[in-house]
C-alpha cells in the first residue's frame, strides 16, 4: 500500500472535509482562503465539505481532511468507513491530531459522567466515548496538520504538493526561531511571561508573541521538546504547579509531551 | 582616525540625521519597543532610548531608567545588524513556465536602499566583519547579503554601559570600536565626539562643519571606554578554544547541559555571527509559478542535520555541542578566529538562561584546560 505522490495525471483529485468532534474552526481555514478558493476550487473537486456546500460523506475521495477528534461510537465507526474510501488522509487541528480540548476528560477516571451531567441538561440523549482521541489513534493518517486552529496557508500549502506530486512536510521546529525571524521582542526574557514557544511547534507565524501575549500551545508538541525544563522555567517565573499543568494541559493534553509534563505537576 | 574627533553637540544629532538622509539614506537606530531596545527606521534623534538602560542576566532582560542626557547608556538589543544584511526571510528566486513550456527563472535581488545604523557597538561590528567573511569573501559571493552590505553606512556608538552578560573585552572585540564603522561616536556629558572611520565618514564629518574636539576630552572618552571593558565580569578561558573542545566531545559537560537546553534555538537567532540558513519552495496555487525563499535556521532544529532520510543531530545534546564547538573551535578553521565577539545575547536571550562562559568554563576546569 502507500500513496502514490506522482500527481494526478490532469484529473481533478477530489477532496473531502468530514467534521468529527470539533468547533469547525479548521474548515476554515479552507473558507478564509478567500478568492484562492476559487483557485482551489479549479484544481480540485470537493466532493464532501458541509460548511461549504457540498454534503457526501460516503463519497471516495483521492485526498480527504479531518476535523475533529473521535469522541462518539458513530464517529469511530465513520472513521473506518472514511479510512477505507481515502487515498491521503490529513487530521486537521487540535482535535484531530492530538484530541483537543474535549480530551481533558481522558485524564480524569471519570471525567465523561461527570462533565456529561453538569455540562447538558439532557445528558441522556449524548453518546460519548469515555474518552476524546486524535484520529491516529484508529487509523493509518497520512499527515498531521496541528493548529488550534491550522490555518491556510497550512491546507494550502499541502494541497499544492499533493497536486504536484511532492510528499507534504509540517515544520515541527519551535515557535521561538519564528519570534526572531519576524523581530518579536521574547515575551519570555523581556516581561517574565509564561511563555509556551519553547517546546510548542511552529506554523502559526509566532501570532501571540508578535502581539505581546505569551504562546499558549495550541499548535502542541514541536520536535526534541525539554518539557523538563520549561516547567521548571514556568515554576522559576512564578507559575504555581497547578497552573504549570494548565500551561501544558489547556489545548493538547492528550499529546504524550504535553500530558507528561502537565502530570508532573499535577496534585490530585 | 582617532586624532581628528569633532565635536557634534547632543541637540545636534537630528543634524546628522538630517544630513544622512539627504544623502539618500533612511535612518536605523535604537529606540524602545515591547520592552526591550530594537533598531527600527529612526525618523527624530528624539525617538533614541534616552534615560534608558537595559538590565541583562542568563535568561533575563528588563529596561531601567538612567541618565535622560544620555541616548546610549545601555549595552545592547536582542538584534542589531544582523537583520539588516542577512534577511530573515527573503525570495532567492521566482520561476514561470511560459506557454511554450519553458521555464524561466528570475533572480529576485534586493531593492538597493542605502541604510545608516546608527547605534552599533564594537560586538556588532566585529560581527558585521565575520558575516562579511561569510556572505562575502568565500569562493561564492552572496548577492542578496552584498546588495544590502554594500549600501549600508554604520555610525557606532563607543559601549560605555556593558550589562552583566557582556564580555566583549575578553573576546577582543570591544568595547572600543577600532575597525568597520563610516563614523564612531563618544557619547559624553558634554555632547559626541564623532570620529571618521572611513572616506564616507570623513565626507560627512566635513559637510557637518563639526568644531575639533580637544585631546583631553577624547581621552577622558577613552578612558570612559576602557573603563567599560574592565567592569565586565564574564569571559572565556582563551581566544581559542579549538582544541579543548575538540578533544572534549565526549565531556559529561554536554549531557549536563542537554538537560537543562530547550533546543529552541534562540541562543543562534540572536547570535550576531551565526548565518545558518534553510531553503525552501514556496506553495503557490498557480502551477506555472515558484517561489523559493531562504529563511533564518538553526544548528538546534532537526532539519539542519537532516542528510538523506537521517536527522544526523537527533538530540540536544549533539545539536548544543555542534554550536559551541563550532562556534568557538570550527570557527577558527574557517575563518581564522572564534565565532564570538562577546555580545552576549544568546546568554540574556536563552529563556532558561544558559550562559556558554559559563558552560565553557566547566569543560575548561576538567577537560585539559590550560590558562
Amino acid at each position: 500500500m502507500g500513496f502514490d505522490y506522482s500527481g494526478f495525471a490532469g484529473r481533478r483529485p477530489r477532496v473531502a472535509v468530514h467534521k468529527f468532534s470539533s468547533c469547525d474552526g479548521c474548515q476554515l481555514a479552507f473558507l478564509n482562503a478567500g478568492e484562492a478558493l476559487l483557485a482551489v476550487s479549479e484544481l480540485v473537486e470537493f466532493v464532501h465539505f458541509a460548511e461549504a456546500g457540498p454534503v457526501d460523506p460516503d463519497a471516495p475521495a483521492d485526498i480527504a481532511f479531518i476535523e475533529g477528534s473521535v469522541s462518539t461510537p458513530e464517529e469511530r465507526e465513520r472513521l473506518d468507513h472514511i479510512r477505507a474510501h481515502t487515498g491521503y488522509l490529513i487530521s486537521i487541528g487540535a482535535c484531530a491530531t492530538s484530541g483537543g480540548l474535549q480530551a481533558l476528560r481522558n485524564l480524569y477516571a471519570d471525567g465523561v459522567d461527570t462533565w456529561r451531567q453538569a455540562v447538558y441538561a439532557s445528558p441522556e440523549y449524548v453518546a460519548s466515548l469515555d474518552t476524546a482521541t486524535p484520529v491516529a489513534e484508529h487509523v493509518k493518517v497520512d499527515l498531521e496538520i496541528w493548529g488550534c486552529p491550522v490555518n491556510t496557508a497550512q491546507v494550502v500549502g499541502v494541497l499544492h504538493d499533493l497536486l504536484h506530486g511532492v510528499q507534504p512536510t509540517q515544520s515541527r521546529d519551535k515557535v521561538c526561531l519564528e519570534c526572531k525571524r519576524q523581530n518579536a521582542v521574547c515575551v519570555m526574557v523581556a516581561k517574565g511571561m509564561p511563555c509556551m514557544g519553547p517546546v510548542t511547534q511552529t506554523g502559526c507565524g509566532a501570532i501571540c508573541p508578535r502581539y505581546g501575549r505569551d504562546c499558549y500551545a495550541c499548535y502542541g508538541p514541536a520536535e526534541t521538546v525539554n518539557t523538563d525544563a520549561q516547567g521548571n522555567r514556568l515554576i522559576e517565573l512564578g507559575l504555581q504547579p497547578a497552573d504549570v499543568t494548565r500551561r501544558f494541559h489547556f489545548i493538547n493534553s492528550h499529546a504524550p509531551a504535553f500530558r507528561a509534563a502537565g502530570n508532573k505537576h499535577r496534585s490530585e | 582616525m582617532g586624532k581628528s574627533h569633532r565635536v557634534l553637540a547632543s541637540h545636534a544629532l537630528d543634524t546628522l540625521l538630517a544630513a544622512l538622509r539627504d544623502d539618500g539614506y533612511r535612518c536605523v537606530g535604537p529606540q524602545l519597543r515591547d520592552g526591550a531596545i530594537v533598531f527600527d527606521t529612526l525618523h527624530h534623534a528624539a525617538d533614541l532610548p534616552w534615560g534608558w538602560q537595559d538590565e541583562q542576566a542568563p535568561g533575563h532582560y528588563r529596561l531601567q531608567h538612567a541618565d535622560p542626557s544620555r541616548a546610549f547608556a545601555w549595552a545592547n538589543g536582542p538584534q542589531a545588524i544582523k537583520p539588516l544584511t542577512f534577511a530573515p526571510r527573503e525570495t532567492l528566486w521566482e520561476s514561470r513556465i511560459e506557454a511554450d513550456g519553458r521555464m524561466q527563472f528570475t533572480a529576485t535581488l534586493p531593492a538597493e536602499e542605502k541604510v545608516a545604523v546608527i547605534g552599533a557597538r564594537a560586538c556588532d561590528l566585529a560581527a558585521l566583519r565575520l558575516q562579511d567573511q561569510h556572505f562575502l569573501e568565500g569562493a561564492h559571493a552572496d548577492p542578496y547579503y552584498a546588495a544590502r552590505r554594500r549600501n549600508l553606512f554604520i555610525v557606532a556608538v563607543h559601549c560605555t554601559a556593558p550589562a552583566a552578560t557582556c564580555f566583549c573585552a575578553s573576546t577582543g572585540d570591544g568595547p572600543l570600536c577600532t575597525a568597520g564603522f563610516d563614523l564612531a561616536l563618544h557619547e559624553t556629558d558634554e555632547g559626541y565626539l564623532v570620529d571618521a572611520g572611513s572616506e564616507a565618514g570623513t565626507a560627512m564629518i566635513a559637510s557637518l562643519s563639526l568644531p575639533a574636539a580637544t585631546a583631553t576630552r577624547v581621552e577622558q572618552a577613552e578612558t570612559a571606554v576602557a573603563a567599560a571593558g574592565e567592569r565586565q565580569t564574564r569571559g572565556l578561558p582563551s581566544r581559542n578554544l579549538r582544541d579543548l573542545l575538540f578533544a572534549n566531545l565526549d565531556h559529561p559537560q554536554w549531557d549536563d547541559v542537554a538537560a537543562r537546553c530547550l533546543s529552541c534555538g534562540n541562543c543562534t537567532a540572536v547570535c550576531p555571527t551565526c548565518f545558518c540558513h534553510a531553503e525552501h519552495d514556496v506553495p503557490l496555487l498557480d502551477a506555472n509559478l515558484g517561489r523559493h525563499e531562504r529563511e533564518w535556521d538553526s544548528c538546534f532544529t532537526e532539519g539542519h542535520s537532516y542528510l538523506a532520510g537521517i536527522v544526523i543531530r537527533s538530540d540536544t545534546r549533539l545539536r548544543y555541542r555542534q554550536w559551541l564547538t563550532h562556534k568557538l573551535g570550527g570557527w577558527h578553521d574557517q575563518y581564522g578566529r572564534s565565532g564570538c565577539t562577546g555580545c552576549g545575547r544568546c546568554i540574556t536571550w536563552c529563556p532558561v538562561g544558559i550562559d556558554l562562559t559559563e558552560e565553557v568554563a566547566r569543560i575548561h576546569a576538567t577537560g585539559g584546560g590550560h590558562d
